[in-house]
């Protein structure tokens, strides 16, 4: 694999976690527990959605093939998206969300601070505008998670539940393979086990206050990096794509 | 009228919209503590940048003057014009005064 | 102590001289009531009108597309928070208004008891819909109570995008494709008459409105901004190439307006009286949410007792 194959690879798995995690959350907008936390569930999927684009727009420059944002979101199939299949797990309850939000906020911001380091002048760039919005997501979610724990009696089981039912997803962010290597050697891409350590860190800190239990690292899913989802992924691109494959080559 | 005790209880939320300019009212929302009233004035009255800083305080917690001290309180400076600098005749020619 | 005769004029001699109420001012029983029954209905309308359009976030044809409709839905529901707010100046709190929402007692603008079936009812809603609230809205500003008009003041500040947004969907759509201009074409066909019916009854059947003008709650009549509208929402059709749905609409010279036709005012009274393509949808969807979230607030409230109870320990 050259290494612009490689680039274009990292660059869209970083964008499809987003993307995808920001359609689930787009779901929830008109849905929410309270006006105020509906407000800001959509900010965060707004937030997400920006930098998706941002990291479309940037892969399809590097592959080179005149792909647009656009086209990168609406026109590939299941196999060729690459976000973990954390991201595409059904909403649920509050506590779902909000967990699944938090498992990935305290693997995104660390990952995002790397990036800024990134020999990669734009991913670079997309970083430093993400690390603002990514902190304020993992405070806003660690907070969530706490009063869910250390709320009440349904408040922690659910979280509980939903901790138990998502952390077999974990394992997926930080998987290395030959992409990531060739990333992390060229000094584009952060070393992701050091992301892992903080990831870990503040998994265990946020829980502890929660008063809830990390459970304990079993089997762990795989195959979302190499195309390979859950069920969930062809009904989220059915709905999400099928208006803008109705109508091919248009303006909208 | 018995209020539901899992309500959230009313904040007023302060913005000061630039460094140097003082924190004006805006509005209230809901929040079930101090930090998440803060966090919730960010993303229901900051969306368009209008933010800098936030004050919230606890709507119970605002007191009030009343509509019918008006006359009592606010009358008695109607004719205390020497209180503004436009009551005093300066010389003709004076500069920076 | 001062009769309540009195009261009324001293309070009509503010009204008179164009002087805000606030909340703590005497004001009569009626003007009250009257406002808590307006504003609640402008706030459950603004969040019930985020689910038709919601309804499309998640199929937004393009990505751009996608983050203005999050952000438009968004802002209404900033919106309901805003006026919901209001309400609780005249001491009716936000759980109560939106308990008579929930058990069906309170109503909402029936125009988001239309279902949004193509993605050309986006541009529809933004253009016509919002089109349509911004008339009422711009006039609010200069409503007589003060937490309602400061309210309006933040909302017109922040809907001037949603009216633009809706009409550039809508130009895109007629410029494009045949089947894209159709799809325009029809979003227009069934969004008309319905827009039309937001302004309200005719003026010699609104009832309350002599009082609610004379109060200055309302500033001008369900008639003149029906009028107004017209006479711009005509025009912009034309510059997209758009026909409005009424064979009888025509520029009368004389009057210097549109003529046109009728409203359909059975179709009006059968929706605002529960028989709407979506009005069991709609309270159904708010019913859910507000059910779903109960362990959410309740849980946020025991934590933060349990927090203020260790820091005072």
């Amino acid at each position: 694999m050259s290494q612009n194959n490689a680039l274009f690879t990292y660059t869209l798995r970083l964008a499809d976690d987003l993307l995808i995690l920001s359609q689930r959350l787009g779901e929830w907008c008109g849905h929410g527990p309270i006006l105020e936390e509906d407000i800001a569930l959509t900010n965060r999927a707004l937030d997400h959605l920006g930098e998706a684009r941002n990291l479309l727009t940037y892969a399809g420059q590097v592959e080179g093939k005149g792909r647009s944002e656009d086209n990168l979101a609406y026109l590939r199939m299941e196999r060729q998206f690459t976000n973990v299949k954390l991201m595409e797990q059904p909403n649920g309850d509050y506590a779902h969300t909000m967990v699944r939000s938090f498992l990935f906020d305290a693997y995104h911001l660390p990952l995002m601070q790397a990036l800024l380091k990134s020999s990669d002048e734009q991913l670079a760039a997309i970083a430093g505008k993400a690390v603002k919005e990514a902190t304020y997501h993992l405070r806003a979610s660690s907070e969530w998670i706490i009063r869910f724990g250390d709320g009440t009696e349904e408040s922690h089981q659910r979280a509980q539940t939903a901790l138990d039912d998502l952390w077999t997803y974990t394992g997926e962010l930080f998987e290395i393979d030959p992409v990531l290597e060739e990333m992390t050697k060229a000094g584009i891409a952060p070393d992701i086990t050091a992301i892992k350590e903080s990831w870990s860190k503040t998994v265990d800190q946020v829980l502890a206050e929660a008063t809830l239990k990390r459970p304990a690292d079993a089997f762990m899913m795989t195959g979302g990096r190499k195309g390979l989802h859950s069920e969930h992924m062809g009904f989220i691109l059915a709905e999400m794509q099928h208006v803008t494959r109705a109508y091919p080559g248009v303006e909208w | 009228m018995s209020e539901n005790p899992n309500n959230w209880p009313l904040w007023e939320i302060f913005i000061q919209s630039k460094r140097g300019l003082e924190h004006k009212h805006v509005g209230s929302l809901h929040a079930a503590d101090p930090q998440m009233a803060i966090e919730n004035a960010r993303d229901v009255y900051t969306r368009r940048q209008e933010g800098n800083s936030i004050w919230v305080v606890a709507s119970q917690h605002v007191h009030a003057s009343r509509p019918e001290d008006a006359e009592s309180f606010y009358d008695p400076a109607d004719d205390k014009a020497y209180r503004h600098p436009t009551f005093y005749t300066m010389p003709e020619g004076a500069k920076y005064i | 102590m001062t009769d309540v005769k009195n009261l009324d004029d001293i309070f009509q001699a503010k009204i008179d001289a164009e002087q805000k109420i606030e909340p703590k001012d005497w004001m009569p029983d009626a003007y009250r009531k009257n406002l808590i029954r307006q504003i609640s209905q402008h706030a459950h309308s603004e969040v019930v009108g985020m689910l038709p359009e919601g309804n499309w976030i998640t199929r937004a044809p393009s990505l751009k597309r996608k983050a203005i409709l999050l952000a438009k839905v968004q802002d209404e529901a900033g919106h309901g928070l805003y006026l919901y707010s209001a309400v609780e100046t005249m001491g009716v709190s936000r759980e109560q208004t939106i308990d008579d929402l929930l058990s069906g007692k309170a109503k909402y603008s029936s125009i988001f008891n239309y279902p949004t079936l193509t993605w050309a009812d986006i541009g529809a809603i933004g253009w016509l819909v919002d089109g349509a609230a911004i008339m009422n809205q711009v006039m609010l500003c200069r409503t007589s109570y003060g937490p309602y008009a400061r309210a309006m003041v933040r909302i017109c500040k922040e809907e001037s995008f949603h009216q633009r947004q809706g009409y550039e969907i809508m130009a895109v759509l007629a410029k494009g494709s045949p089947e894209q201009k159709e799809m325009a074409q029809d979003a227009l066909n069934r969004w008309w008459w319905p827009s039309l019916m937001m302004f309200g009854p005719t003026d010699a059947n609104s009832p309350h409105s002599a009082q609610s003008m004379k109060w200055k709650i309302k500033r001008q009549s369900n008639d003149e901004l029906r009028q107004i509208f017209i006479d711009r929402t005509v025009q912009q059709a034309e510059v997209i190439g758009l026909t409005i749905p009424d064979p009888e609409l025509k520029w009368n010279e004389e009057t210097k307006h549109y003529d046109w036709g009728t409203i359909d005012w059975t179709e009006f009274n059968n929706v605002v009286a529960g028989n709407g393509p979506c009005n069991k949808e709609r309270l159904a969807a708010r019913n859910k949410a507000h059910n779903e979230g109960a362990w959410v607030r309740e849980a946020a409230v025991a934590y933060a007792a349990k927090k203020a109870k260790r820091k005072a320990a």
